[in-house]
């Protein structure tokens, strides 16, 4: 009897070892490397400078005028996607709420772009934004929008705009697909106590829509907040970070600092610097899941 | 007379608006399928044309002939499959430990996982890359499958742990009065009746495989080369045979795109529960 209490007590860290042990090894200790890194001149091509430098890397960020750049367009990016996704997420969910006939198809339609591999919505984008054959210059010169054809991801005024859309596009399913689950969660019945007190279709949406979806809405925006200022690959694929430093955002500029500078020191400083602009939000939304998820009880 | 006006208004407010969002969401598939069988002199003129004169599979027998893309959608399924296989096999048990047993630290080592699945990629770029070329398996299938790791293990254990919990316990106990180990119990009873939640969480797995861009561009690129990087390849520095890289897109979307249909109940239920209940 005893023996098999001792054995239940170990078994659930059993089952947990793999994962503890897998995780550790390529994801913590990485990280901890990663920080220590940051306080390194660590430049692969210059080994005779390496060495601990403190916080030099990190006063050096905030010297850099790339770095700036990369700031602001982070802030731009997050800001801008987000707002435009959650936009177009929520007019689909309100749509596919509705009862039609082809709510299915439309609904499944509207998922592909979330499947779709960043490299290959950054390609398709990119084909559609050419200056010289692009099908959103045709489109809009043939609605009389613009005049001539616009090489969108070549100007500094319109490149970060241009991937900002291309990545609204790949994501806003998964706001619909949210939103929607929200909405088909609200009891019917107080739509229909709403209809018997007289109430108009502004009210029913502001009183009881809204005010239900709201939790909802907030965790999703806080996801897709941490995801949207991690993302790199399409920028990258898109503009590269360019005309210039247009489109930098700061996960780019780690990147292209790391892999094309082969300076991990700076590069890691940069990294450190995101993951703790981002450290507020994951600690909301952790605090959310804590007080919400039956699994943590 | 009021019928045919409900009629108007639902094609006003919902039909032709669903129409918009449903082209803008498979428009720019519609126009690299185009631009797939236009062939690439035509291309190469420039101008936009929405129905090529003379379409053709050409830019699709290059693809296979002359790029070796055989070779990328080999290299991809490998790491998808390996990734799939070592993300499930670590992340069932732990999931399952998770959902059925109440230890110390339970919290926080779940809580720990969702963390880590938040931290920014660039974070773990570098120190893989050291860890990978000091181990030699820098270029490998296997410096893929641990990178991907760092990330489906987190996220699977945690979708998992939902669809586990949603398994009434008292089939557990059910297994063991009948004479089943506690072991035997989680793999005769337990994970047979998860296999849907399972299933669609080892596909998720795959398709990220399948999609990843940033860790395969740095730990890979000479003797494996995943679809993504191969396709990025063929953007040359000033010409961009568009024809070949939009017939490489549609072939490589495909299978994702279908296999994400046979899941997306099931991955959507799984997403979403958590958020609802918030």
């Amino acid at each position: 009897m005893k023996r098999s209490g001792h054995r239940a007590n170990l078994y659930p860290y059993a089952l947990l070892s793999p994962a503890m042990l897998a995780t550790v090894c390529i994801v913590l200790i990485p990280m901890l490397y990663t920080v220590s890194l940051s306080f390194m001149n660590h430049v692969l091509w210059r080994p005779q400078d390496m060495g601990f430098v403190g916080l030099a890397n990190y006063a050096r960020a905030l010297q850099d005028e790339v770095f700036a750049i990369s700031f602001r367009n982070t802030i731009t990016w997050v800001a801008g996607v987000i707002g435009l996704q959650l936009i177009l997420g929520f007019a689909t969910a309100l749509l596919l709420n509705r009862d039609f006939w082809w709510r299915g198809l439309a609904r499944s339609l509207i998922l592909i772009p979330w499947v779709t591999p960043s490299v290959i919505t950054a390609l398709m984008w990119r084909w559609m934004y050419d200056g010289n054959s692009g099908v959103i210059n045709d489109i809009l010169v043939r609605l009389g929008v613009i005049e001539r054809y616009i090489p969108w991801l070549a100007l500094s005024e319109t490149s970060l705009p241009a991937v900002m859309i291309a990545l609204m596009w790949q994501g806003f399913p998964f706001f619909a697909v949210m939103i929607l689950a929200g909405l088909q969660a609200i009891p019917t019945d107080l739509y229909e106590v709403a209809d018997v007190d007289g109430a108009n279709i502004f009210q029913k949406f502001f009183r009881i829509t809204l005010p239900m979806i709201t939790p909802i809405l907030f965790t999703t925006i806080l996801l897709r907040t941490i995801w949207v200022a991690n993302s790199l690959d399409i920028i990258f694929i898109m503009t590269g970070g360019g005309p210039g430093y247009a489109s930098y955002t700061l996960p780019l500029f780690a990147y292209i600092r790391a892999y094309q500078g082969l300076d991990f020191g700076y590069a890691s400083t940069i990294a450190v610097y995101l993951t703790l602009l981002l450290v507020t939000i994951v600690a909301v939304y952790v605090v959310r899941v804590l007080r919400s998820e039956d699994a943590m009880r | 007379m009021k019928r045919s006006s409900h009629a108007m208004r639902s094609l006003f407010l919902i039909h032709l608006p669903v129409l918009l969002i449903v082209l803008f969401a498979i428009g720019p598939y519609i126009w690299s399928l185009i631009s797939s069988i236009t062939p690439e002199g035509a291309i190469a003129r420039g101008g936009v044309r929405y129905f090529p004169e003379e379409p053709t599979l050409e830019n699709y027998r290059r693809l296979f002939a002359r790029i070796h893309f055989a070779d990328n959608i080999f290299d991809s399924m490998v790491v998808a499959t390996l990734s799939m296989l070592f993300g499930l096999s670590v992340s069932v048990p732990a999931s399952y430990s998770f959902s059925r047993f109440r230890f110390r630290g339970r919290r926080v080592l779940l809580l720990q996982f969702l963390v880590i699945n938040m931290f920014p990629v660039v974070l773990l770029l570098i120190p893989l890359f050291v860890i990978m070329s000091r181990t030699g398996l820098m270029d490998t299938y296997f410096a893929l499958v641990f990178a991907y790791a760092t990330f489906t293990i987190p996220f699977s254990t945690w979708m998992m742990t939902s669809f586990f919990n949603a398994i009434p316990r008292e089939l557990d106990e059910q297994a063991q009065i009948d004479g089943c180990t506690q072991l035997a119990a989680m793999m005769r009873v337990i994970v047979p009746i998860a296999m849907p939640g399972i299933t669609a969480t080892g596909i998720y797995i795959f398709i990220t495989g399948w999609n990843e861009f940033v860790f395969a561009s740095v730990l890979t690129g000479s003797r494996v080369t995943t679809i993504p990087i191969a396709l990025q390849n063929m953007v040359g520095e000033f010409q961009i045979a568009w024809g070949l890289l939009t017939a490489g897109g549609v072939i490589s979307a495909i299978p994702v795109i279908v296999l994400f249909f046979f899941v997306q109940k099931q991955l959507i239920s799984g997403m979403t529960a958590g958020a609802v209940k918030g």
